[in-house]
């Protein structure tokens, strides 16, 4: 812990003049005090530019990795709901085969990981990973519950907007990118460090999935859909 | 516009290190080091992935107490490809391991690794007088 804690705002005012830049040494998260880059960076290697990188292909994935609520005898408790969109360059163009993992609390907002103390319980048919890869259209799916809020020790009553966390490894190595995908409406996200850490009101929007009614499956599923936009660069290939 | 990104939290070993990924070459040269926080002390909660483009050797491994992190890396790679992650790191950043002192572009200087017993290391630095040099991206 930090010997001189932090005592202004959680959240800073947006400036739409940051794009889609987080900012790195965002007080209102504490953790980036000491870990947030704070010299200037270097011009990087232009061979990295173009370079592509690692691909995975179907021995990456697992059976019913791409459905979280099947993985175990029985089925976890929480609301079922479908997350599918597209894996996209900036120029619109899909990224096809792109190897997407997450990883999400269960329905009570709880982990399972040895780290995570809050005292909501876990779900024994709940691991909360999944992992598929892209299609020839940048579509990806998964099948899962709908992740609860969890406080954290942040600062004082902190607690997350319900996420699902998102790793993406897109065509060229400089299309790496984890990010963390919310619901719409969801009222803790304006108090949340985090999410604010984009400053930028229209690109924090681009974390927020849309209400899929048309993909809601009657009587089973509703349904949630998020494109992620990768950095394609003026050296790509078609 | 593209989406930003996000920390991968305290948690992302569920999700990112469901197998052991750290093997870039079984009989390759061993590669370890600590990433280490501002103050010094080891990042617990990180995650390092390496990627050799020539042999499209990559690899990942979840930092552990100490920060420590450790690979097998292939023993002709001139150099490796960086990235880190850790909670409290809103964006992933971007460096490079050089296996040898050789052909080392000037500004890179630190990012050679040292040879220690059979291995390699090299700590990664996120902060500080001595921290790593990371590259815009």
């Amino acid at each position: 812990m930090s010997a001189d804690p932090y005592e202004g705002p959680v959240v800073l005012p947006d400036d739409p003049g940051l794009g889609p830049e987080v900012q790195l040494d965002y007080p209102g998260y504490r953790s980036t005090q000491w870990r947030a880059p704070r010299h200037p960076l270097v011009t990087m290697p232009e061979e990295l530019h173009a370079l592509e990188g690692p691909v995975f292909g179907e021995s990456a994935l697992d059976e019913l990795d791409n459905d979280l609520t099947r993985q175990h005898g029985g089925e976890p408790l929480g609301e079922r709901i479908l997350v599918h969109g597209r894996v996209l360059g900036d120029d619109g163009r899909p990224v096809r085969g792109a190897l997407v993992e997450v990883w999400q609390a269960n329905a009570a907002g709880r982990y399972r990981h040895q780290v995570d103390r809050h005292p909501a319980p876990l779900d024994p048919n709940f691991s909360g990973a999944g992992r598929c890869l892209t299609d020839g259209e940048g579509r990806y799916s998964f099948t899962t519950i709908r992740p609860g809020a969890y406080p954290w020790r942040n600062h004082d009553n902190a607690w997350r907007p319900a996420h699902i966390h998102f790793s993406i490894f897109g065509r060229l190595f400089t299309q790496r990118l984890v990010t963390q995908m919310y619901f719409p409406g969801d009222p803790l996200m304006p108090y949340d460090p985090i999410v604010n850490s984009v400053r930028d009101p229209r690109s924090r929007e681009l974390l927020v999935a849309r209400f899929d009614l048309e993909r809601t499956e009657p009587e089973w599923a509703l349904a949630f859909e998020w494109d992620v936009v990768l950095q394609s660069t003026p050296f790509e290939q078609p | 516009m593209r989406t930003p990104s996000q920390t991968v939290g305290p948690y992302f070993a569920i999700g990112m290190c469901r197998r052991p990924d750290d093997e870039l070459a079984p009989d390759g040269i061993e590669l370890r080091g600590r990433l280490l926080d501002g103050r010094g002390d080891g990042i617990d909660d990180g995650v390092v992935e390496l990627w050799e483009p020539r042999s499209r050797a990559w690899g990942r491994c979840g930092t552990g107490a100490g920060g420590e992190f450790a690979f097998r890396v292939p023993r002709d790679a001139p150099h490796l490809e960086v990235t880190v992650f850790a909670r409290g790191l809103l964006r992933h950043q971007l460096t490079r391991v050089y296996v040898s002192g050789e052909g080392v572009p000037a500004g890179h200087e630190t990012l050679v690794a040292e040879h220690e017993g059979d291995g390699l290391r090299f700590d990664i630095r996120m902060q500080g007088e001595n921290a790593t040099v990371f590259f815009a991206h």
